[in-house]
């Protein structure tokens, strides 16, 4: 390639290099974004294969298809790629696109950082898939790496181990440069009250994450040390002690929850009133039930941890606390619902998808309450009544969240308008499809049948088959998906810079597909 | 909450389900039938909340479906333009604390009788292994009887060679038997990694911490069979290590100790002589096949690097003390779990023996229990 002088007066002329070398040395927030949410959508089939395998094996009693240590590989491999390949990924790909457009600043804080927590992210894929392929296997002891089940555990298990370090220092640095974007590059005008709520959230999930992620990383950490290193933080033999590893985990852990839930509530309030071409019902109780959700994620840590025997104060502090959740989450619900009465709602696919999103997330929000009642938690923790409601919050909460935001703004960053004939047909299979797969596991779970398991008693066998029925259902629905995305990316309807006549927000006022660099001089919010 | 409580019985009779599993069908849509005290709670408690939610989201999206279908565009709906009210939230942030307070205060009530372990007329105490479980009567009637209970379920059933029988990994070779009406505290404690004691139709379920001691308890007011699963994840075998209890009259439970205690005595008395090495053999594979097998496998070639091979292996090979040793008190840090308590010096002395001599191991020496009874007063 012939050398090019560069004009020295040129400053907006755009220099990246081309080919493979643009997106590797990117520091555009769009371009990382961009490959954020590509490589999130791989990770999301990656782990739905897994998925399809385990409900291959369970569609009938008896071992058919996987042996029980390749199994739970599976369980394990399946929850660790989609909680931290998949849909943290993808919200912070949401963030990178959508936060510089929306508070109307020229790109993220920190760009070369940026490059550099999402390039972090293939090797700690490959770090995590490949464990499979090492000797004995990848780690088998539950995405929860419970000692001292996770000390016994082959090569496969320090794999995972260094994939979680580099995933959780991805999110620590993608999350500080979120926090200072947010706090110091909005546009003149934009007081931090009339920031989009998705920004909101955002910033709230952040915190948690900087908060958190540090957590994981020393818990994880002490296995190691345990494995190889003759400590013995989570072995009684020692001094140390199995639960003690619980207890740091969900300090982590439920926060972890509401770092994949809050960003998609933020979504999901940002579409409501777009199609209900009115505007959010209780904005700043939305903001107050954001923070108050992200505090009391601190504080209830052990109500997953029921059935460890805590002594009864323990449980009963838990319980209540727990319960407590409910009422900003509640608040969310019914500002939503209040922001759809006496509106003029249309139906294009991001509201179906925010509409289904309120409905059956509340379902999983109702059962998470019944979980939260210590007594009843002792009979249906790990059981399949918990991987219902679990799958109720995380795919009908976080993923149909992703769903709606994409077909949202998929025409501001392809300058296309996404098919809407598919993207109904995709919602409506997979609004079908996953409450086929999970609704009759709240039935399986209340009859007693545990989670983690491949094979089970006779009596489970007809709602097992049906959730696998539903499972391939669910699966194949999201090619409609990979159908909509690439359709749209190489052409179709034009997309008009404010295509949704009920949208509001900075990101409408640029062009669509949104240029290669917006706001390089901010805008003045009223 | 009576009244709450008529509302949540005369809905459970509107589910044919829930009354067919009334007449002792297996659970189906609902937890399985309670037979303890604690478990009719738990049950009662979890209609309760499941009505409750029902008819706030009835309510809740009878509102929104209600705006989905009338308050649309293509109806010519205008929207309005309110965007707050400070009643109306106030009004709902705290009406569901209320709501919430009043489920609250049964599940205190349950919690606090859930944790009262004392006064038991009967103690047990539970250990999981990977992957079975060990009974030991602690106190009461029947102290000293000590159990292993596995997973009777032939390997042909599960890979398909053969039909499924009707308690299809729900089955053991040696259940627990309980007095029925009698208070039972469970000690709870494992041998390796977490496992959880779990039999749903007590409303009990506690993990079992190797190292450590939890417990609870449950009162049968029924005869009968009585099944469940180890419910925490416990490592390859987790779904075939299920929990069998069989709640007996106070005559039949009386007769059923008197039974096992004979045939303890027979045990001890045989135990103490010297095993020929065809016996030491026959005993040993048996003990492989129930205790070891599943990690170290049927063939001696293990599962590396988690569990090494025995065909072949240095311990195996070498000092008979040291492979006593071992087999007797683990090896820490790794999977290798203590197997003293579990097993008696005749199976030891009969396992070790087998290993010896079985696969590419040809020392053709026998192990003697007096040689493990010396092992273990060594340490």
């Amino acid at each position: 390639m012939a050398a090019v002088i560069p004009d020295p007066l040129d400053h907006h002329h755009h220099h990246a290099p081309s080919g493979l070398m643009r997106w590797l040395t990117t520091t555009n927030h769009k371009d990382i974004g961009t490959m954020y949410l590509i490589f999130s959508f791989v990770m999301f089939l990656s782990g739905g294969v897994m998925a399809l395998t385990i409900r291959a094996e369970l569609f009938q009693p008896g071992l058919q298809v996987v042996q029980p240590e390749f199994f739970n590989q599976l369980t394990t491999m399946h929850g660790l790629v989609m909680v931290f390949g998949a849909i943290m990924p993808a919200f912070v790909g949401f963030a990178n696109w959508q936060i510089p457009l929306m508070i109307g600043a020229s790109d993220m804080a920190f760009a070369r950082m940026n490059n550099w927590s999402f390039w972090l992210l293939p090797p700690a894929a490959i770090l995590l898939l490949g464990s499979f392929f090492v000797p004995g296997g990848a780690t088998a002891a539950g995405w929860t790496l419970y000692a001292p089940l996770s000390v016994q555990m082959g090569m496969g298990m320090d794999f995972a181990i260094f994939a979680i370090h580099i995933m959780g220092l991805s999110s620590i640095m993608g999350a500080i440069n979120i926090v200072v974007t947010i706090l110091n590059m909005r546009a003149p005008g934009m007081a931090m009250m009339k920031m989009p709520l998705f920004c909101w959230t955002w910033l709230i999930t952040a915190y948690l994450l900087i908060a958190v992620m540090p957590v994981l990383a020393g818990a994880v950490t002490m296995i190691l040390t345990d494995r190889h290193f003759g400590t013995s933080f989570f072995n009684a033999a020692g001094g140390g002690d199995p639960v003690m590893y619980q207890h740091i985990f969900w300090f982590f852990g439920h926060p972890e929850v509401y770092i994949m839930i809050l960003p998609a509530f933020g979504i999901v309030s940002q579409i409501i009133p777009a199609f209900a071409r009115k505007p959010l019902f209780g904005y700043a109780s939305m903001v107050y039930a954001t923070a108050s959700i992200a505090i009391l994620s601190f504080v209830v840590w052990a109500h997953h941890m029921f059935a460890t025997g805590m002594p009864a104060v323990g449980q009963l502090y838990f319980m209540y606390a727990t319960m407590l959740i409910a009422v900003p989450t509640g608040v969310k619900v019914f500002n939503w619902v209040a922001t759809m009465w006496r509106g003029s709602l249309s139906f294009e696919p991001p509201m179906l998808w925010a509409t289904g999103f309120i409905f059956v997330f509340t379902i999983g929000g109702f059962t998470g309450l019944i979980c939260a009642i210590a007594p009843i938690d002792i009979q249906i923790h790990d059981t399949y009544y918990v991987v219902a409601h679990f799958h109720y919050v995380l795919v009908a909460g976080s993923l149909f969240a992703l769903f709606a935001g994409a077909y949202y703004w998929l025409p501001k960053w392809t300058g296309h308008m996404p098919s809407d004939r598919l993207g109904k047909l995709h919602f409506w299979c997979s609004l079908v499809f996953f409450n086929v797969t999970f609704f009759p596991m709240h039935f399986l779970g209340l009859a007693g049948m545990p989670r983690r398991i491949p094979d089970y008693a006779l009596q489970f066998t007809d709602f097992n088959a049906l959730a696998t029925i539903g499972a391939f259902g669910f699966g194949l629905s999201q090619l409609i998906f990979l159908a909509v995305v690439v359709k749209c990316a190489r052409g179709g309807k034009p997309a008009a810079a404010k295509p949704w006549d009920g949208a509001e927000g900075l990101e409408w006022t640029v062009p669509s597909p949104a240029p290669y660099h917006t706001f390089e001089e901010a805008p003045l919010v009223k | 909450m009576g009244l709450a409580a008529r509302i949540a019985a005369s809905t459970l009779l509107l589910v044919p389900a829930a009354a067919a599993q009334a007449q002792g069908a297996p659970a189906r849509y609902n937890l399985q039938t309670p037979v303890t005290g604690l478990a009719e709670q738990i049950h009662d408690m979890h209609t309760l909340m499941l009505v409750i939610c029902l008819v706030i989201f009835v309510g809740v999206f009878g509102v929104m479906f209600w705006a989905v279908i009338h308050h649309r565009r293509s109806r010519g709906a205008v929207a309005a333009n309110f965007h707050e009210n400070t009643t109306v939230e106030i009004a709902w942030t705290v009406i569901p604390v209320l709501i919430l307070l009043g489920m609250a205060w049964p599940a205190t009530k349950t919690v606090i009788a859930m944790k009262d372990t004392s006064e038991a007329d009967l103690t047990i105490k539970a250990t999981g292994y990977q992957w079975k479980w060990g009974y030991d009567y602690l106190q009461g009637e029947g102290e000293g009887i000590r159990l292993l209970s596995s997973l009777s379920t032939p390997r042909e059933q599960i890979e398909g060679g053969a039909a499924k029988g009707e308690n299809y990994l729900l089955e053991v070779d040696n259940p627990v038997v309980v007095p029925v009406g009698k208070k039972v505290r469970m000690l709870l404690t494992a041998n390796d990694v977490i496992h959880s004691w779990w039999v749903p139709a007590f409303g009990v379920k506690q993990d079992a911490i190797p190292g450590f001691i939890r417990d609870g308890w449950f009162r049968a007011d029924k005869e009968g069979v009585y099944r469940g699963n180890c419910a925490e994840l416990c490592g390859r075998d987790h779904a075939f290590m299920p929990i069998e209890v069989h709640v007996v009259s106070a005559e039949k439970y009386a007769a059923w100790v008197a039974e096992h205690r004979e045939k303890a005595a027979g045990a001890a008395a045989d135990e103490a002589r010297e095993w020929s090495m065809a016996e030491l053999m026959t005993r040993g594979e048996q003990v492989f096949g129930t205790i070891c097998a599943a990690c170290h496998q049927a063939n001696g070639k293990g599962l590396p690097p988690t569990f090494p091979p025995l065909d072949g292996s240095q311990v195996v090979l070498g000092d008979k003390a040291g492979q006593i040793d071992i087999v007797l008190h683990g090896r820490p840090n790794t999977a290798m779990a203590p197997f003293g308590g579990a097993l008696s010096d005749a199976d030891v002395a009969a396992v070790i023996t087998y290993t010896r001599n079985s696969w590419g191991n040809h020392t053709g020496e026998a192990v003697q229990p007096a040689e493990v009874k010396a092992g273990r007063n060594k340490s």
